[in-house]
């Protein structure tokens, strides 16, 4: 394999809905961005495309990811769509990445986007509903927040996991936010406020789930000799994996835990895993992308995590299954502050416990509080990690707030179904 | 040739919500010729009052939501009739929903756990109010008696 480097990348704003922008428009201003910010690249370089979106119910165009590439002015060159539920952006990253990791191209755009302000929000759930089982689980009430609700609840029988703890999460991602003008909707918030706030599916209120979003990314991915050829700053992809699970909640095993280098079996005695607490997925794909990357410890050889936090709750559990800490510890991890920015006050006392090293989770907000336009979440989470690495926060996001202090390592993480599909993606500063 | 050929015009119009940028409604629905397919047993047998699950001849693996190959070992399942007694293995009340089911809210989902089978089973409980809902809790099936051929037909009750 060949090495492939991120080379620039950029970002439609998320919004409720774009309805001056349709989906070609919106990649358009994001590719755009992603062309202005490495003079060195010209539009005919690219050697093709993959283009990501979720939900032909939302996009009610198919084969839009065409239409994207015409609009790009791309054809005739290859291109194809990629589609794996909430993980299709962290699956289009890896498709380019392998486009130039084999030698096909020398330069591939990653592209993604999602339209769902098209419908009304329960319209929306009902579509996202239809990546869960539709024999057996959808007409039971198919309800994504409903599933993470079992789930959490599962989570806290198990670990004693709290709703304070869950709270914690939206805390800190909408304060992140709040220096981030791509977000859709950044907070200062309270725990009480979380808590109050109208419950969605018990224990979950609506400022634990993030909201029904349309935005796009762009991110692009050279080989060696390109990228030095664009000159920039660009940021290499040194790992990347994938996991997967069935499809029902209900089929989950209870088996062993899968070990990271950094754990022994010692420390799960009696779990069974990955029931519905966990996301084996997950933890498949941290294995195989660490292995890629050389990484045996992740809580220590990682310097910031931009993760899917589709629920405050899947932050915890993902955690977890990143080995940022052990299962079963996700909320004293937040508890301990470790994955909030030590530069931000977000209101909150922390438990003084130094078990964990500081280590930003979702310094952007995350998809709690930038938003999730599905097929573009995991290419945002790229071009997030991208500007950290590159340290150019200060420029993209108009202040260097969220900018860490030289950070050499970031991992991405995109999530689908109940964790269904999941990639990580590591990548690092050259 | 007919130089002043012209379209009939209706009376139909189309609902407009906004002229900047234009939105308009645009509606779409479908009937789908829906197999069960392998599945059907189960759904046949909601009917009879059975829940039928299914038993890997091969591992011994036993699953409270059918399939038709093993997922551990890749081998045919056969059918096996599940009992109608379970245990709360987690849950949830949906205050929101999808679309289709905003008027049933709030409403209480659960996977259900029955003793010697490996996985679980998505169902709606009904008679508890959702802070009487705990996780161990006895449960027992119950059935729709007209027939639906949805997985809806079964839900449980307190035991």
């Amino acid at each position: 394999m060949k090495p492939v480097y991120m080379v620039t990348g950029g970002i439609t704003r998320c919004a409720k809905a774009h309805p001056h922008k349709d989906f070609r428009l919106m990649v358009r201003e994001a590719f755009d961005y992603a062309l202005a910010d490495l003079p060195g690249l010209e539009r005919g370089e690219i050697d093709g495309s993959v283009c990501s979106y979720f939900s032909d119910h939302f996009t009610r165009q198919l084969m839009a990811g065409a239409m994207v590439q015409d609009y790009l002015g791309l054809n005739p060159k290859p291109s194809r769509r990629v589609e794996g539920g909430g993980a299709t952006g962290g699956l289009c990253f890896q498709s380019a990445w392998e486009a130039v990791a084999s030698g096909r191209m020398e330069l591939c755009l990653a592209m993604g986007f999602e339209t769902m302000g098209r419908v009304n929000t329960w319209k929306g759930n009902e579509f996202l509903a239809l990546a869960s089982d539709t024999n057996f689980d959808y007409p039971v009430g198919g309800f994504y927040t409903g599933y993470y609700a079992m789930m959490v609840r599962r989570h806290m029988f198990e670990f004693g996991t709290t709703v304070e703890q869950l709270a914690k999460v939206a805390v800190k991602n909408h304060g992140n936010a709040l220096h981030n003008p791509y977000a859709q909707s950044p907070a200062a918030l309270t725990v009480d406020e979380v808590r109050s706030a109208p419950t969605v599916a018990t224990p979950l209120t609506v400022l634990d789930i993030c909201q029904m979003s349309e935005g796009s990314a762009v991110a692009l991915l050279a080989s060696e000799k390109m990228a030095r050829k664009l000159g920039g700053t660009p940021v290499r992809v040194t790992g990347v994996g994938c996991g997967t699970d069935a499809m029902r909640l209900a089929d989950r095993p209870r088996g062993e835990v899968i070990l990271l280098p950094h754990e022994s079996p010692g420390d799960y005695a009696g779990l069974k895993y990955p029931g519905v607490h966990s996301f084996r997925g997950g933890r498949m794909a941290a294995s195989l992308a660490y292995r890629m990357a050389g990484i045996s410890d992740p809580g220590a050889d990682l310097d910031f995590v931009e993760l899917h936090d589709a629920c405050t709750s899947s932050e915890i559990q993902t955690c977890e299954d990143l080995g940022l800490c052990r299962y079963g510890e996700g909320g004293s991890f937040v508890d301990s502050g470790a994955p909030f920015l030590p530069n931000l006050n977000y209101g909150l006392k922390f438990s003084g416990s130094e078990t964990w090293r500081p280590l930003p989770v979702n310094p952007s907000g995350g998809l709690l509080a930038c938003g999730h336009p599905v097929g573009a979440t995991g290419l945002m989470q790229a071009v997030f990690a991208f500007w950290q690495l590159q340290g150019t926060i200060g420029k993209h996001l108009g202040n260097a707030t969220l900018q860490l202090p030289g950070p050499r390592r970031g991992l991405i993480h995109s999530h689908a179904g109940t964790g269904t599909y999941i990639t990580v993606s590591i990548l690092e500063k050259v | 040739m007919d130089n002043d050929a012209k379209l009939p015009e209706s009376e139909e119009g189309t609902v407009l919500f906004s002229v900047d940028p234009v939105i308009i409604k645009q509606h779409y629905e479908i009937d789908y010729l829906h197999s069960y397919a392998q599945d059907s047993p189960f759904f046949a047998g909601l009917a009879r009052k059975k829940l039928m699950g299914s038993l890997c001849p091969g591992c011994g693996r036993r699953y409270a939501t059918p399939r038709g190959h093993c997922m551990e070992c890749g081998e045919p399942t056969t059918w096996s009739e599940l009992p109608h007694e379970g245990r709360i293995h987690t849950y949830t009340t949906c205050y929101f929903g999808g679309e289709a089911f905003l008027q049933e809210t709030p409403f209480t989902l659960i996977l259900v756990e029955f003793a010697g089978v490996d996985t679980l089973f998505l169902s709606r409980l009904v008679g508890a109010e959702p802070e009487e809902v705990a996780i161990g809790m006895k449960v027992r099936a119950r059935f729709l008696r007209n027939c639906k051929f949805k997985p809806t037909d079964v839900y449980f009750v307190p035991a």
